[in-house]
């Protein structure tokens, strides 16, 4: 199942370093940090989604026992949050995010001005007393409405509130390719507003530390380098005098890969005081007035043989970013992803596609986990569906006859595809479900009149974005290297340093399986650090699966150039070059005789206490660090889903009686946690499937402020996952690891998706939107129903 | 002057036992279960999640049940037993933690968590429920689970480790053991 050999520990399911202290109620979370004279902050927020604000009134709110300030935009004089493109203004219109609203307001929950007071409880009582008065303006709630020539415009600078406008590749010929394929297949898929859902809410603590002359502010991110840039710009500090540190974080998923507002006033505010500020957001907030997810449209057709060889793929995507551009990724991160990526895992050799954002009254989007993938993938899989139908052949048949097999493949999106197992996966999830007897068990429940549907998803994912898969986009901000730094102390212990930032991925673990094997030494011995901007020059965090691929690569090569560094200092002790010494489970041997061997600490010694017998070329300490980038495009992970789901027809429930999932993220460092990824992304990917959407109202009213009407699903729902691995090694990433964070999520919605039209089939009906609600499903299996006014 | 905790003219002095300790606290009667135990008596392993009693972040025993500590006001808990997460392991040295139950182990076993935010509502919710159901099958620690949100794990992990503590306990009194151990 795994690759790991006897003595290494890269490929097995090490037990995870982080658990005893979270399982004992020891981690440290952000609203768990207590400090001396502490205040604080909740914001005033919009309750109109479109308007302009013609009054702020804070004095009653600064007259309530136990408030102490109350800030709004004009008092804090606060720099934008702008994230940008190079591309030109046919392409993207810039647009700012400032901390707080000024003039105008985007949305329901908008930050208009933040309270401070002796405790949260007064705070919330501040707020009670804000007045605010809007004249509102039209609000822009729908896709339709947003892209009418004479639509209100969301920003005055974004005509017909387009901000990303992109037509790519474009193949020449692709008309008559469609004109003459013998079938051509239409979908019309659109997914549902999501939040993503941490079940840690956002938060900050915010201080100046007058010693260091320097903001410390404590805050739940993925990306702590990216706050201290924004957070040092807004303030107008230099980035040295801004320290990011991040604790223990209860889940991100992209929520928290984007700068937010409500942290920057937070420290804001703290340096306005003088005071140490906290913020934690409410449930409420996190629901409706953070950052949201997932919104897209999918037009698209697909051109195919008498064969069912698919000849070619036209597209046009819009996705609803809501009210702002996020930071770093801008608005482009959604449509820009899925128009390069979109003919994923099948030879496609002609495609087009216009991919545009769109901005409206709602609450702005982050990259939530999978970003646009579940959504295309959705799309393109649907497309196969309908394919197979149309031209009377097995789907599982017609995707085998399509996807890629000779690897590295360059696509007609100009993305060249590392090798994978793209048909193996398929090939064994199907067997998978042959050999359980789903395909018997739906045949006899067809015949007693039951819904039996089975369906699948087959796809890959881009892993290990480097900074030239980023610089594709053009973004002006391009992430994609990242830092490690390895340093061995006189005990002969490790301490491992990366620019990526655990919330729940087990880096603790698997960096120091990493490191482990790399220095021939036990875990115990070595400890990761990481969210401390002060820590380590620079690091990207933790987002889009890189922390393995990129991260740990650059621990791996970190960890070897300390064991060079032991290895030399050993040499010169023997007078022997270094290629004549090796590492050993804590020591270094000599090749020749490898029972002569300099343990660590002895060498430790040396380095550090005794330098004066270092060799001149050999510098003092124990100290390496590397930086690892993806020079290529990429690493592609992949897998295939197959879902079995019975429909209910009295309730229209959707039940999941079997789940598959044959992935393949190449080395698995540690397969539990590699396992735990793929079923908690299922579970995310199912959520969006069949349960979890923000809709908005006429008003720009979000429907959901709370787990009363935010549907997050139990363990009643969620299915339990097969996992079966495949193993393609990355030829490029130090440890042959690929990205496995965001599949699950990607697979599950197309999957489940496919299943549900497979039990529709006797009905005729085919849906091609989630969330599937149970209201459609009884009307797909009801004719009769009277349609209902949504 | 101790302004943290925002105390109002309206205060009053309530004591609490958690975790077999007795406290006395200066709260106003607005505040939470939860916020007393977190904030006022530094117990941070007990999370709030949503505040509205449905995500179960806050789930500590009262009195041997469980109870979502961010629907009670901490003046309602006066004269109750309260057992948090902290209450589950050996106090442990200075250093670390102390030896973890079995409960606890089950779930790094069974990799039952992964960013951990839920895991103390989880941890207390099985201790509570499996002290009054020993008997419990997979199917009814399932009904149990999905009591509590988890968004990591996709709960398979978390109803496995919850069964094989359950599974384990049993077979230790089955075979003779004089104490339960689980305890």
């Amino acid at each position: 199942m795994t690759s790991a050999k006897d003595d290494q520990l890269v490929g097995r399911s090490v037990a995870r370093r982080e658990d005893p202290r979270l399982l004992s109620g020891r981690g440290r979370f952000v609203d768990d940090i207590e400090l001396p004279g502490m205040l604080h902050a909740q914001f005033v927020r919009s309750t109109v989604a479109h308007g302009t604000i013609t009054e702020i009134d804070l004095t009653r709110v600064r007259q309530v026992p136990g408030v102490v300030a109350a800030f709004t935009a004009a008092d804090l004089e606060l720099g934008d949050i702008t994230a940008q493109l190079g591309r030109p203004l046919s392409e993207f219109v810039p647009t700012a995010m400032p901390v707080l609203a000024r003039d105008r307001v985007r949305y329901v929950g908008e930050p208009v001005a933040v309270v401070i007071a002796r405790d949260p409880y007064l705070a919330e009582d501040g707020l009670e007393a804000a007045k605010v008065t809007y004249a509102p303006l039209p609000p822009v709630t729908r896709e339709e409405q947003a892209l009418a020539p004479d639509a209100p415009r969301v920003h005055a600078e974004a005509a017909r509130n387009t901000l990303v406008d992109v037509s790519l590749f474009a193949t020449e010929g692709i008309d008559e390719i469609f004109d003459q394929a013998p079938c051509v297949v239409n979908i019309d898929v659109r997914t549902g507003r999501q939040n993503a859902l941490p079940l840690e809410t956002r938060g900050a603590v915010a201080q100046w530390d007058a010693r260091e002359d320097q903001l410390v502010l404590h805050t739940c991110t993925q990306t702590p380098h990216q706050v201290r840039t924004v957070a040092a710009r807004c303030l107008r500090l230099d980035e040295r005098a801004v320290r990011v540190i991040v604790p223990d974080m209860g889940g991100g998923f992209g929520l928290k890969c984007v700068v937010g507002r409500e942290e920057i006033a937070t420290a804001a505010a703290a340096l306005r005081l003088g005071r140490p500020v906290k913020w934690i957001e409410d449930r409420k907030d996190a629901l409706s007035a953070s950052f949201l997810a997932r919104e897209q449209h999918y037009t698209a057709r697909a051109a195919f043989d008498a064969d069912g060889r698919i000849l070619g793929l036209d597209a046009d995507v819009v996705c609803d970013m809501g009210a702002y551009s996020c930071y770093p990724f801008t608005a482009g991160i959604e449509p820009l992803m899925a128009s390069a990526e979109m003919p994923g895992v099948y030879k496609v050799p002609a495609y087009r596609v216009r991919g545009r954002a769109i901005t409206t009254n709602k609450a702005p989007t982050a990259p939530y986990r999978g970003v646009s993938r579940p959504s295309y993938v959705m799309a393109v899989e649907r497309l196969m569906e309908r394919a197979a139908r149309e031209l009377r052949l097995d789907p599982v048949e017609l995707r085998r006859r399509n996807v890629i097999t000779d690897f590295p493949y360059t696509g007609v999106n100009n993305i060249t595809y590392d090798p994978g197992s793209y048909l193996e996966s398929l090939n064994l999830c199907e067997r998978a479900l042959r050999e359980a007897g789903w395909y018997e068990r739906q045949a006899s429940a067809r015949a007693e009149g039951r819904h039996i549907g089975i369906g699948y998803s087959c796809f890959s994912e881009r892993t290990g974005y480097g900074s030239a898969a980023f610089a594709q986009r053009k973004m002006e901000v391009v992430p994609g290297f990242d830092l490690a730094e390895v340093r061995m102390d006189t005990s002969g212990a490790v301490t491992a340093t990366t620019g990526t930032i655990s919330h729940g991925q087990s880096h603790e673990t698997t960096m120091a399986q990493i490191v482990a094997d790399a220095l021939h030494l036990d875990i115990p011995k070595v400890k990761l650090h990481q969210g401390d901007t002060d820590r380590i020059t620079y690091g990207w965090g933790t987002f889009a699966s890189r922390s393995i691929a990129i991260g740990g690569s650059a621990v791996r090569l970190a960890a070897g150039k300390l064991g060079e560094k032991l290895r030399a200092i050993a040499a010169a002790e023997w007078d022997i070059p270094p290629e004549d010494t090796e590492l050993d489970r804590g020591r270094v041997r000599r090749r020749d005789d490898p029972d002569v061997a300099l343990s660590y600490e002895y060498l430790a010694d040396i380095a550090y206490l005794k330098s004066h017998l270092l060799p001149k070329d050999i510098d003092p300490g124990l100290t390496a660090t590397a930086v690892f980038d993806v020079h290529n495009d990429g690493t592609f992970s992949n897998a295939t889903h197959g879902v079995v789901v019975e429909l209910h027809e009295g309730t229209g429930q959707v039940e999941i009686l079997a789940y598959f999932c044959v992935e393949d993220c190449g080395v698995a460092v540690n397969p539990q946690v590699v396992e735990g990824q793929c079923r908690g992304g299922i579970a995310q990917g199912v959520s969006g499937a069949l349960f979890e959407q923000i809709t908005y109202d006429d008003q720009g009213e979000p429907s959901a402020t709370s787990f009363m009407d935010y549907k997050v699903p139990t363990a009643h729902e969620i299915p339990e996952v097969v996992i079966h691995h495949l193993e393609t090694p990355c030829a490029f990433t130090a440890t042959g690891a690929k990205g496995a964070g965001e599949g699950g999520t990607i697979g599950a919605p197309a999957a489940v998706l496919n299943a549900v039209n497979d039990a529709l089939r006797p009905t005729g009906v085919e849906l091609d939107a989630t969330p599937i609600t149970p209201e459609t499903v009884h009307r797909a299996l009801t004719p009769s129903t009277p349609e209902q006014t949504p | 002057m101790n302004d943290t905790t925002g105390l109002g003219d309206d205060v009053q002095l309530i004591t609490l036992d958690v975790n077999g300790t007795s406290h006395e606290v200066i709260t106003a009667p607005r505040r939470t279960l939860v916020d007393v135990l977190r904030h006022d008596l530094g117990l941070t392993g007990t999370h709030v999640g949503c505040e509205h009693g449905i995500c179960g972040a806050c789930t500590v025993l009262v009195d041997g049940l469980p109870a979502r500590a961010c629907l009670m006001f901490a003046a309602q808990a006066e004269g109750a037993r309260i057992a948090t997460v902290e209450s589950l392991a050996d106090s442990g040295t200075g250093t670390g933690t102390g030896e973890l139950s079995d409960l606890q182990r089950a779930f790094t076993a069974h990799h039952g968590l992964q960013c951990g935010f839920c895991t103390p509502g989880f941890l207390m919710l099985a201790q509570g429920f499996l002290a009054e159901r020993p008997e419990a099958t997979k199917e009814d620690i399932r009904e149990v689970v999905a009591a509590n949100l988890c968004r990591c794990t996709g709960y398979q992990t978390i109803v496995e480790a919850i069964d094989a503590c359950a599974t384990a306990r049993r077979s230790q009194r089955a075979a003779g053991a004089e104490e339960d151990s689980c305890n």
